[in-house]
C-alpha cells in the first residue's frame, strides 16, 4: 500500500479541489462553500503528523490556488493550508482520541486558513479584499466547514490510516 | 528523548520549507504580473484540472440541476410577500417544466442576442465557480482554445453581459465577471449617449451591482437608464452594444461634486449557465465601429 500512497493522495487532491469549484459551488452559503482540501489535509495532518499535515497543505494549496477558476496571486492558499495542516498535526493527540476535539481542530484550521488567505490578499492589495468582506466570508466558511466534517474526515482519515498501517511513531 | 527530537526537527523542517516555498511562490508571482514564471505551473494546472472539472460537471449536472432548481425555489419564497402569487406560477412551472426544455429555451435567449447583433458565438457551459472565501468572482466554462476562445474576449449569455475571457486552457477557459471588484468595464447610457466606466462591487449574489462614473462630471445619469458596453478597440476585450445593466440609483457625492450611480446587471451572476464567447464582432452593423475604451 505504501507504494501507491503517493497516487492515491494525488487523486483524492485533484477530487477534493474539483469537488470544491464544481459540485459544492452550487450548494454554496452566500458563495461560501466547505474547503474539503483543508479538512484533507487536516485529516491527513490528524493521522500522520505535523511534517506530513504541513507538507501536504503546501501541496493541496497550491493545488487550490492554481485549478480554474482561481485568479489572483498564488500561494495564498498553499500558505494558509500548510500552516493549517502543521496545527492540525500538533493537535493530533486530542483530535485521535475525541470527535469534539476533531471538530474543534477543524474549526480552528479553517479559521487559520481562511485568515491567511485574507491577510496576504490585503497585503498584496488584491481587488475584492477587503476586512469588511473577510469577516464576512470567515464565520460562513468555518461553520460550513465544521458542518460537513463528520462527512469527510473520518473517511479521510480511513483512507489514511489503510494507506499506511504502520503506526506513526512521531 | 531521541524519536521526540527527531520528530520536532523534522516539523520544523517541513513547517519552515513550507511556508519558505509559499512566500516565494507568492512573492514571484505579485512581482511578476502577467509575465510571471508562475503562469505556466498556472497554464499546466488549467491543463490538468479542465478536463477534470469538464468531467466533474457532466457527472453531477443531472444532479445540481435538480438542487439548483430548488434552491431557486427557496429564494423565491423568501422573496417579499408581494410576489408570492408569481413564486407560486414559477414553482409550478419548475416542477413541470423539464430541465432540458429550460436548456432549449437559454440556447433560444442566446440564439436572440446572435440574431439581432451579428456577433459570432462560441456556446460554453459554466462548469465551475470560485467560492467567496477567494474574494474574486471569476467561473470556468466548457470552451478553450481548441474552440477559438482566447484571452479577453467578451462572454454574454441570453440577458446580457457576463464579463471577459481572462485565461484559457484548450478545452476551458477562466472568465472574470462583470461583478469582481477589479472588473472595469466602459459603458454608454442609452438615453444620453453619454460614457462611463462601471466597476463590480465583489458581490455574486443578490446585491451584486455596479458603480457607474460619467466621464462628463457635469451629466447626470437617469434611473431606469440602460447601460450598454462602449465597446474597446477591436471588440477585445469588450465588444460594443452588448446590453450590461440598467441605474438603480443615482448618487451626488457633495465632495467631490461627482455623480456616480448604482447599477443593477442584467445577468443573474449566481446563476449562470449557458454563456456565449464573442469569438467574431458585428459583420453587418451599420456604422463605424466604436473604439477607445478600455
Amino acid at each position: 500500500m505504501r507504494v501507491l500512497r503517493p497516487f492515491v493522495t494525488a487523486v483524492l487532491v485533484l477530487l477534493t479541489v474539483t469537488l470544491q469549484v464544481g459540485l459544492f459551488a452550487r450548494l454554496s452559503i452566500a458563495g461560501v462553500v466547505p474547503d474539503l482540501a483543508l479538512l484533507l489535509v487536516v485529516a491527513a495532518a490528524i493521522v500522520r503528523g505535523p511534517a506530513y499535515g504541513t507538507v501536504l497543505g503546501l501541496v493541496a494549496g497550491l493545488a487550490v490556488d492554481l485549478a480554474p477558476p482561481a485568479d489572483g496571486v498564488a500561494g495564498r492558499w498553499a500558505l494558509g493550508l500548510a500552516l493549517a495542516g502543521w496545527l492540525a498535526g500538533q493537535a493530533r493527540s486530542d483530535a485521535k482520541q475525541s470527535a469534539f476535539a476533531t471538530l474543534i481542530t477543524v474549526a480552528v484550521a479553517s479559521l487559520v486558513a481562511t485568515s491567511v488567505y485574507a491577510l496576504t490578499g490585503l497585503v498584496l492589495a488584491e481587488p475584492g479584499v477587503s476586512v469588511a468582506e473577510a469577516l464576512e466570508v470567515l464565520p460562513v466558511a468555518l461553520l460550513y466547514d465544521v458542518a460537513i466534517t463528520p462527512l469527510v474526515v473520518p473517511l479521510a482519515m480511513l483512507i489514511m490510516r489503510t494507506l499506511d498501517p504502520t503506526p506513526v511513531r512521531w | 528523548m531521541g524519536p521526540d527530537r527527531d520528530q520536532s526537527r523534522h516539523t520544523r523542517t517541513a513547517l519552515v520549507v513550507s511556508v519558505l516555498v509559499a512566500v516565494t511562490v507568492m512573492t514571484l508571482d505579485a512581482a511578476g504580473g502577467s509575465s510571471s514564471p508562475v503562469e505556466p505551473l498556472r497554464a499546466g494546472a488549467a491543463e490538468v484540472f479542465g478536463p477534470i472539472e469538464l468531467g466533474a460537471d457532466a457527472v453531477v449536472r443531472p444532479v445540481t440541476s435538480a438542487v439548483s432548481l430548488l434552491t431557486e425555489m427557496r429564494e423565491l419564497r423568501s422573496d417579499n410577500a408581494a410576489l408570492a402569487d408569481e413564486n407560486a406560477a414559477m414553482r409550478a412551472e419548475l416542477a413541470t417544466e423539464r430541465v432540458d426544455r429550460n436548456r432549449l429555451a437559454e440556447y433560444d435567449a442566446l440564439a436572440g442576442v446572435t440574431d439581432g447583433t451579428g456577433f459570432e458565438l462560441v456556446p460554453a457551459r459554466v462548469v465551475a465557480v470560485g467560492p467567496a472565501q477567494a474574494f474574486a468572482r471569476t467561473v470556468t466554462i466548457s470552451a478553450g482554445t481548441a474552440d477559438g476562445v482566447r484571452a479577453d474576449l467578451t462572454v454574454v449569455n441570453g440577458a446580457g453581459l457576463v464579463g471577459r475571457v481572462l485565461s484559457t486552457s484548450r478545452h476551458t477557459a477562466t472568465v472574470l465577471l462583470a461583478v469582481d471588484a477589479g472588473s472595469v468595464i466602459g459603458g454608454r447610457l442609452d438615453r444620453s449617449m453619454e460614457l462611463g466606466f462601471l466597476r463590480g462591487n465583489g458581490s455574486l449574489g443578490a446585491d451584486g451591482r455596479l458603480t457607474l462614473n460619467l466621464v462628463d462630471p457635469d451629466a447626470v445619469p437617469g434611473e431606469g437608464d440602460t447601460i450598454v458596453t462602449w465597446g474597446s478597440r477591436g471588440g477585445s476585450p469588450y465588444v460594443a452594444g452588448v446590453p450590461v445593466g440598467s441605474v438603480q440609483v443615482v448618487q451626488a457625492s457633495a465632495g467631490d461634486q461627482s455623480v456616480s450611480a448604482t447599477v443593477e446587471p442584467f445577468v443573474d451572476m449566481s446563476a449562470l449557465d449557458l454563456v456565449g464567447v464573442v469569438t467574431g464582432a458585428a459583420k453587418a452593423r451599420p456604422g463605424p465601429a466604436a473604439g477607445g475604451a478600455p
